[in-house]
């Protein structure tokens, strides 16, 4: 038994959703191998070698990976992926792209945004937007899951595994990274914060996402909005929490102006202390909150930015 | 082109679902069910591009009981052609649906297929995908924005930093974000002329596909509950709470 997690990176650093899913790899047991494949991605594979219980680094360096296209890198995995009893990434949008592809070109279930290990052939995964947790069991010979990093402690450092080179087929001649839009922050990342303020409709504008900004900076803590904030322009699509945007469960969550829909509630109803301000004492969001302010957005974000 | 689009019927989105006591599943019975929400968009974007000139036929599929014809009604009333029941009782995991819809492309020869990124039920966010690697096209999931130019399709998707375009080579498949659309409400008088449009009902048998789960469900729970909280007076009590109470700041 070994598994081949599928290191997530911008050919630079690796991303922490990595080391969430390397303990997902530790609790089903056997050796662990990660696979970085990117374009000069040398230091993201020094880096992979670092992690703890990892036992060997596979670095494909091609210029087909640079972009994670999920065509040629579907095509790695699998090539790699025989003789691994389980084939694992993170459940981030380069994983949920990829991880199906590999599944059905081997035959087999896919196994998605796992929450629990049960055993080796056994996962808990949350259903219907968290709101049942469903208990699966494969059959299949190869188990190819993704991970939900917030239902796993990120693995420290203190390995030193082997880095070694391999190859896949390269360009698959069907698609072709042609650009892409980043939203820069000097915050922090969203699914990783400790702390993450969240506005909705609420907010009103993207202007008055000011006000919110303003609070997350005293806290350092990262900013999120619901759908309706993202659908109506305040926000870029990359600060949607909820079952179609990002999980987060971060120590202390901040919703402002946010109804509370089920669809935004699985998005954070793990975080360990909610917080809710809604002018609307019968809004959902505060049947999940630890503390609700039931206050007008635009008097108390001011007065909590200066009460911290 | 002829343009696929998949739909699933699945529990309303504004259900709120329950855990049935025996832990075998969900309680489906008397629950109100609709098209999954990311299906009714990739039905739209389909028939935009047939309003477009783009597209010369759309036809949509559903996988599941003999209910799931309702399902392909309404994405008849909002524009498409023709459908096809690939009709089951058996719970349709992404893989099964994938190859039954392989099947039908080998068969219908579409040069799109457009599906939802996610089914609102099982929360997979797999089936465009496997039927991509299937069928040797290339994908273009959590698509915003779709545009066709001569044998490519050009595609916006919703990645975690932002936004990324992709060309695909066509014949390719596409799987719908939220952003990508608004879909429309049928028309009274569409959803009368869609009574008249052909919906033909075959069995994943007849398309050699086997169906059967390959996943065991062995429990469905519910997830823990939250210990309800509590109201403060002003802001204040709030910051003093975080501070001593709960010592998050
Ligand atoms: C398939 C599908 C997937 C979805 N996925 C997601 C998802 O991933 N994430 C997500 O968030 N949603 C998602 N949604 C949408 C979800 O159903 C809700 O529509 C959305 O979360 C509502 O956003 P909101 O709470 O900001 O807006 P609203 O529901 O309009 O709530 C606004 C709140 O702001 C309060 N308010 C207004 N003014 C003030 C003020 N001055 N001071 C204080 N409070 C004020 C109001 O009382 C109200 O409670 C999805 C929906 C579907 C169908
Ligand atoms: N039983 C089904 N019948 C038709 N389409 C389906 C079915 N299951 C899944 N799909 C399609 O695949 C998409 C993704 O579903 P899933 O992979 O289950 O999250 C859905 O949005 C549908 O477009």
């Amino acid at each position: 038994m070994a598994t081949l997690v599928i290191a997530e990176h911008d050919n630079a650093t690796l991303k922490p959703a990595t080391l969430n899913a390397v303990t997902a790899a530790r609790d089903i047991g056997g050796e662990v191998h990660i696979l970085v494949a990117g374009r000069n991605a040398r230091t993201v594979a020094d880096a992979a070698a670092k992690i703890a219980g990892v036992a060997k680094v596979l670095l494909a360096d091609d210029a087909a990976y640079e972009h994670a296209l999920p065509e040629p890198l579907a095509a790695l995995v699998v090539e790699l992926g025989r003789g691994y009893s389980h084939l694992l990434a993170p459940a981030t949008s380069v994983g949920k792209n990829v991880a199906p592809r590999v599944a059905a070109l081997l035959d087999v279930a896919m196994i998605s945004e796992i929450t629990g290990v049960v055993s080796p052939d056994t996962f808990e995964r949350p259903i219907y937007a968290g709101n049942a947790i469903a208990t699966v069991q494969s059959a299949d010979p190869v188990k190819v899951i993704t991970v939900r990093a917030t239902a796993f402690e990120p693995v420290g450092e203190g390995g030193s595994a082997t880095v070694e080179a391999v190859t896949g087929v390269g360009d698959s001649g069907l698609s072709r990274f042609v650009s892409a839009e980043l939203s820069k922050s000097e915050r922090p990342e969203l699914t990783s914060a400790r702390i993450v303020i969240s506005g909705g409709r609420g907010m009103q504008s993207g202007e008055n996402f000011k006000l919110l900004e303003a609070v997350a900076d005293k806290l350092g803590a990262a900013v999120g909005a619901s759908r309706a904030a993202v659908d109506s322009g305040f926000v870029p699509n990359d600060y949607q929490v909820g079952q179609t945007g990002k999980i987060v469960a971060p120590d202390l969550y901040v919703a402002v102006g946010i109804s509370g829909a089920i669809q935004h509630l699985a998005g954070m109803k793990d975080s360990k202390v909610i917080v809710a301000i809604n002018k609307d004492e019968e809004a959902p969001i505060f049947q999940v909150a630890d503390y609700g302010l039931v206050d007008d957005l635009f008097k108390a974000l001011p007065e909590l930015q200066a009460a911290l | 082109m002829k343009v696929l689009v998949p739909v699933k019927r699945v529990v309303d989105y504004n259900v709120k679902v329950r855990v049935k006591a025996d832990g075998s599943g969900v309680e489906t019975a008397n629950v109100k069910m609709s098209m999954n929400p990311f299906d009714e968009i990739a039905v739209e974007e389909a028939v935009r591009l047939k309003e477009a000139g783009k597209a010369s036929e759309i036809i949509v599929v559903s996988v599941g009981p003999a209910a799931s014809q309702e399902t392909l009604r309404t994405a008849l009333a909002m524009g498409a052609d023709r459908g096809i029941l690939v009709q089951t009782d058996a719970e349709t995991q992404p893989l099964a649906v994938a190859k039954v819809l392989k099947a039908l492309v080998d068969k219908e020869g579409p040069t799109l297929v457009i599906l939802g990124k996610q089914a609102i039920d099982d929360d997979c966010n797999q089936t465009g995908q496997m039927l991509a690697a299937l069928l040797g096209w290339p994908q273009g999931t959590f698509a915003s924005k779709v545009v066709p130019g001569e044998g490519s399709l050009t595609v916006t998707r919703e990645i975690d930093g932002g936004l990324e375009t992709v060309e695909l080579k066509l014949p390719a498949v596409v799987t719908a974000d939220l952003r990508l659309n608004e879909p429309r409400y049928a028309s009274l008088p569409n959803i009368m002329k869609a009574k008249k449009k052909p919906i033909d009902t075959i069995t994943p048998d007849s398309l050699g596909v086997d169906v059967a789960p390959r996943l065991t469900t062995l429990k469905v729970a519910e997830p823990p509950k939250r210990k309800a909280g509590v109201k403060v007076a002003d802001v204040a009590a709030l910051v003093d709470k975080l501070k001593n109470e709960a010592r998050v700041i």
